[in-house]
């Protein structure tokens, strides 16, 4: 699995992207959320409010509740400022 | 047509390409975002910004613009629509982003422009980092690009 990070969450984290192989009971976004904030002060602080946070699984925006399994690209950033 | 690019554009050529032997079209709605020169609302209560750097997810980004235009499409008649949204280091004054729709009728125009910038700006994943005297920080998005959003919803 593929998990990118953008903007100020990459900053916390350290890095823009990694490649991860999480348990397999990880079976949704939020479960991959708790198990991420593990991996390192970082990725705590980065996934510490998801209120600020919006995520997407294979580019396209997804809630917690969202099912991951191996192979998918989840992004994690900030609500976005384009335009 | 979306185009995600680096490099500046010309309004005026990208307008005559749109239109370019369709005299079906009646008029176009053109919308350019520029780079402003201060943070916040109001030039006096702002830091003075001097450039900004917009970072995008390459991938989702277009999926999302294509995804914005095919939904234009589905609301307006359109005889065509062209977004451009630029990224990298901008300065002051420099275009970021263009939003065409075109039409038979002035209206339908109007709105799908309109519509194209508002989801746009809280849909396509782009994040900007002003750059100011007091240093570099990222943007914050704007409870106001919400509420403007959401009245296309439904």
């Amino acid at each position: 699995m593929k998990v990118l990070y953008f903007a100020w969450l990459r900053s916390k984290v350290g890095i823009g992207e990694e490649e991860v192989a999480p348990p397999p009971e990880v079976s949704d976004l939020g479960a991959l959320v708790a198990w991420l904030k593990t991996r390192s002060p970082g990725h705590a602080a980065a996934l510490a409010d998801m209120a600020v946070v919006r995520a997407a699984v294979n580019q396209d925006y997804a809630g917690l509740d969202h099912p991951v399994k191996a192979g998918d690209e989840v992004a994690f950033f900030p609500p976005v400022t384009g335009g | 047509m979306i185009r995600v690019q680096r490099e500046d554009f010309d309004p005026g050529a990208e307008l005559a390409r749109l239109t370019a032997g369709n005299t079906a079209i009646g008029g176009i709605c053109l919308f350019v975002g520029l780079v402003r020169d201060f943070m916040g609302e109001a030039a006096a209560l702002g830091d003075e910004v001097r450039g900004m750097t917009l970072e995008h997810y390459p991938g989702m980004t277009e999926r999302q613009l294509e995804a914005i235009e095919a939904e234009a499409r589905r609301r307006w008649e359109l005889e065509g629509t062209l977004v451009i949204h630029r990224h990298g280091r901008l300065e002051p004054g420099d275009r970021i982003v263009l939003v065409a729709a075109a039409s038979a009728h002035r209206e339908a125009a109007f709105q799908a422009c309109h519509f194209l910038i508002d989801w746009l700006k809280t849909k396509a994943p782009f994040w900007k980092v002003e750059h100011t005297a007091a240093g570099d920080h990222w943007v914050e998005a704007r409870a106001s690009d919400e509420t403007l959003a959401g009245r296309w919803e439904g």
